[in-house]
């Protein structure tokens, strides 16, 4: 097992370095840069700045100096905030997004592990087809406009929560149900479908001829097979949310790297985009790892080499 | 000793009332922090290094310059300069400074200044701003690495309390520029000692009425009253925080929650509500919204086409159902309300002139008027504004011209290289003359981004700017080149002048309107 995850993060190497390759060129070819603004720079001013953060060297150069960089660990100065380096932003905006996102999946795990157990049970039921109107809902709108939605009701309507910002708990709830919605959706299917797949089988009727409570079979017995699906689903889930904070972070003014991601993109703030680029592939590779491994502890089908 | 019952009341109230913030804490402890929408994250907070708005906001606070402005009128007022003298040709100023500290205890010195000025000057610096100081003798030279000996840059200090200013031309609006940002003393040691993390908290050593407490960001930063500054007395407020939010949207729901005090920016989906609360403020801004020609490309190359297109927009229904926030309709390009400064009477809006126009330069009611494009940048207002350009051309002159939309940096490149026929573009005034509206339009000036060019102007432009020392005359030759520039020539065609829109809190005291929307926070208090 240890020289499985051993030879997967070697094949980190050869996919990062193509990431970071292709962003590079990607981002140098698009039309505009760092510097360009509403008010031209004198020229003079403008090759000074240049000079400072070697953007007059030849592109590869540039790029060599870049790889040189990243291989060792430093993302470089961002352009767009003088004061502070893309390592320094990353590190300062991580726990946020990383806080936000494990909320999230909180809110999607109990809101939707609740609706599906419910809608599993009473199959076919008022409350089946409510539930499951509610996740069709849930997966449809978009979190741009539930987000304005749910600021416009909780916060300005009835005044129990801040529209935006950091800080408190009471900051954390409107954008985790914003983010963790779409997810809570996909949760209530597959539990559903899990239920309804164990809750036929013959263990269960054992249980429930031993004369157990239904809440003792549901929980104990049935609940534990019916979630396997959403277990596999977690893993791309948790990279999901953590990489798709971007429009939430936004609309609810939260200090996490989401807000880098698009900005520094309209920016052209060359090293901010590829240091997120960066990070996000990280962490999405380790994320594919954890879920490969974790998948052969809970499937012994699967088989490692 | 067991509590009792109303011991843990009190108890849970008081930690519900400090785990929640805001509206539970005594009024009294809150009553002087004054919460500010800032709209975006600050680039920096080295005076020498940021060029916006936002960040003016915080540093012209947390810093002070030589003078400061008059809340009311943006007049100068004095700073860490007593006062000073000004040499008969308008070319020598000598400031007094005034016995001040920065927040370590250290005095402010003339040689602060010099210190400042050089580094923002040197090549090596990159600072984006840096020709806020080519008014100074041989600051440009200096800056473009032809003279490297500073002390041939016309800034000298005469002693400790001393600083004597030599300018490349007598320059009527000097005393507004030693107010701004660029050109703030910064403390050497301090920067020698961090680096480029001196402005953080707890390194950051500065001279303004205010200090820095917290800076998180995305998420906050914290002034408080610096209560060693030379005008503390003035100053009572005891907190301002600055939250950037980036969406306006949230911003606004902000305000309207309470979670901020001010606002400066309303959505513009929003701005009829927003305008019928008593809250909202509409005043005149620096600055003006026009439509660039690219004079190099026909048909926007033959001057009766330009004017016909600007004859043919009626500015005031654009600005009275389309941008609806309180806009000034006009066609010249310096707003109105300069000091000293008239302006041109310039073209108005002339269907029945727009078609002869038009016909005289070969297209009759729009007919084999080849295809045109006018661009502008993803912005709602930008939207909706070209579109009912789009729409009037269509309507008045018969012709169509296609709309393109384009992200920030694609507009910048595309205006920067003459790639386009029509353009939308802004320009807000750095300082309150006509100069920093005209000076734009000189041959090959960096902002030019037309292909105009006009002797005539660029030689009124240059006399303004350095050969009439006269006011009088100064300004009539400015209003000569205006009258070139939006009657006779139109690279440009103006539409309208901009307005602060924004929200202010009804407890808000000592905060005046005025043409930059800048409010110096020592003369704010927050009311009942």
């Amino acid at each position: 097992m240890l020289g499985y995850i051993l030879r997967r993060v070697a094949g980190f190497a050869p996919v990062l370095f193509v990431i970071v390759s292709l962003s590079f060129f990607m981002m140098h070819l698009a039309p505009g840069g760092p510097f360009d603004q509403e008010r031209a720079l004198p020229d003079q001013v403008r090759a000074n700045i240049e000079a400072r953060y070697h953007l007059d060297e030849p592109l590869w150069r540039q790029y060599l100096r870049y790889l040189g960089d990243v291989a060792r660990g430093d993302l470089g100065p961002s352009f767009r905030y003088p004061d502070r380096s893309v390592n320094e932003l990353l590190s300062l905006g991580f726990p946020v997004s990383l806080t936000l996102g494990l909320c999230a999946l909180g809110v999607a795990l109990a809101l939707g592990g609740a609706a599906g157990i419910l809608a599993g049970l009473r199959r076919n039921a008022f409350v089946d087809y409510l539930t499951m109107s509610f996740a069709l809902f849930g997966v449809s709108v978009p979190n741009f406009v539930l987000g304005p939605i749910l600021m416009l009701v909780f916060a300005l309507g009835l005044g129990w929560l801040p529209v935006a910002g950091w800080g408190s708990w009471r900051h954390l709830i409107l954008p985790s149900v914003t983010l963790g919605t779409f997810y809570a959706a996909y949760v209530a299917r597959l539990t559903r479908a899990g239920m309804l797949e164990v809750i036929g089988q013959d263990f269960i009727r054992t249980a429930r001829a031993k004369g157990l409570r239904e809440a003792t079979v549901i929980l104990r017995h049935a609940l534990p097979g019916a979630i396997l699906p959403v277990v596999t689903y977690l893993g791309p889930a948790s990279a999901a949310v953590l990489t798709g904070s971007v429009v939430v972070e936004t609309i609810f003014s939260i200090p996490g790297i989401g807000r880098y991601f698009v900005g520094s993109a309209l920016n052209r703030d060359y090293t901010m985009v590829l240091g997120t680029a960066v990070f996000y592939s990280v962490l999405l590779l380790v994320f594919n790892l954890i879920v490969d491994v974790l998948y052969a502890y809970l499937d012994p089908r699967v088989q490692v080499r | 000793m067991a509590m009792r019952a109303r011991d843990w009341i009190v108890t849970l109230t008081v930690l519900v009332a400090v785990s929640t913030g805001g509206p539970f804490l005594t009024p009294g402890a809150e009553a002087q922090v004054f919460r500010i929408n800032n709209m975006v994250e600050p680039e920096s907070l080295d005076p020498g290094v940021v060029t916006g708005v936002p960040e003016h906001r915080i540093l012209s606070n947390l810093f002070e310059g030589l003078t400061t402005t008059d809340p009311k009128d943006l007049s100068p007022r004095p700073g860490m300069a007593a006062s000073w003298t000004v040499s008969k040709d308008g070319l020598v100023y000598t400031f007094k400074l005034r016995n001040a500290r920065w927040t370590d205890g250290k005095p402010v010195t003339a040689h602060d200044f010099v210190y400042a000025w050089e580094r923002v000057l040197n090549p090596k610096m990159g600072a984006k701003y840096a020709q806020q100081l080519f008014y100074v003798k041989n600051g440009e030279d200096y800056n473009k690495g032809r003279i490297t000996d500073f002390s041939q840059v016309g800034v000298k200090a005469l002693n400790d309390s001393s600083l004597r200013v030599t300018l490349r031309c007598p320059t009527a609006y000097f005393l507004d520029l030693t107010s701004f940002y660029t050109l703030y003393p910064v403390p050497r040691w301090a920067i020698e000692a961090h680096g480029k993390d001196w402005v953080k908290p707890g390194k950051i050593v500065s001279n303004g009425p205010f200090r820095l407490v917290s800076w998180v960001p995305q998420r906050e930063l914290v002034l408080e009253k610096n209560p060693q500054h030379w005008d503390a007395g003035r100053v009572k407020l005891q907190r301002v925080v600055f939250l950037p939010t980036d969406d306006v949207n949230t911003a606004y729901k902000q305000f309207l929650t309470g979670e901020s005090d001010w606002v400066p920016q309303v959505p513009t989906s929003q701005i009829d509500a927003a305008r019928s609360r008593p809250e909202s403020y509409v005043t005149p801004y620096l600055g003006t919204y026009y439509i660039r020609f690219n004079v190099t490309k026909p048909p926007v190359n033959d001057v009766r086409v330009r004017k016909a297109l600007s004859v043919a927009v009626d500015r005031e229904s654009l600005t009275k159902f389309v941008t609806k926030a309180g806009e000034i309709p006009t066609s010249a390009f310096v707003p109105a309300g300069m000091r000293g400064y008239e302006g041109v009477k310039s073209l108005g809006f002339d269907m029945a002139a727009a078609k002869k126009l038009l016909t005289e330069a070969g297209y009759q009611d729009g007919k084999g008027f080849p295809k045109v494009e006018l661009l502008y940048n993803t912005n709602e207002l930008h939207r909706v504004v070209t579109q009912a350009v789009q729409q009037m051309w269509k309507e008045n002159l018969g012709i169509h011209v296609d709309l393109v939309n384009v992200e920030w940096k694609v507009y910048l490149a595309r205006q920067n290289s003459l790639d386009y026929q029509i353009s939308r573009a802004g320009w807000i005034g750095d300082y309150v003359d006509p100069n920093t509206f005209l000076d734009l339009w000189v041959t090959g000036g960096g902002n030019n981004q037309t292909g105009w060019s006009n002797e005539r102007y660029d030689d009124l432009i240059g006399q303004a700017a350095c050969r009439i020392v006269n006011p009088k005359d100064r300004m009539r030759a400015l209003q000569e080149a205006e009258k070139i520039l939006v009657v006779d020539d139109l690279p440009i065609m103006p539409l309208f002048t901009y307005v602060n829109k924004g929200m202010l809190g009804r407890r808000v005291k000592g905060w005046y309107p005025n043409i930059l929307d800048m409010h110096p926070l020592k003369y704010i208090s927050l009311g009942r």
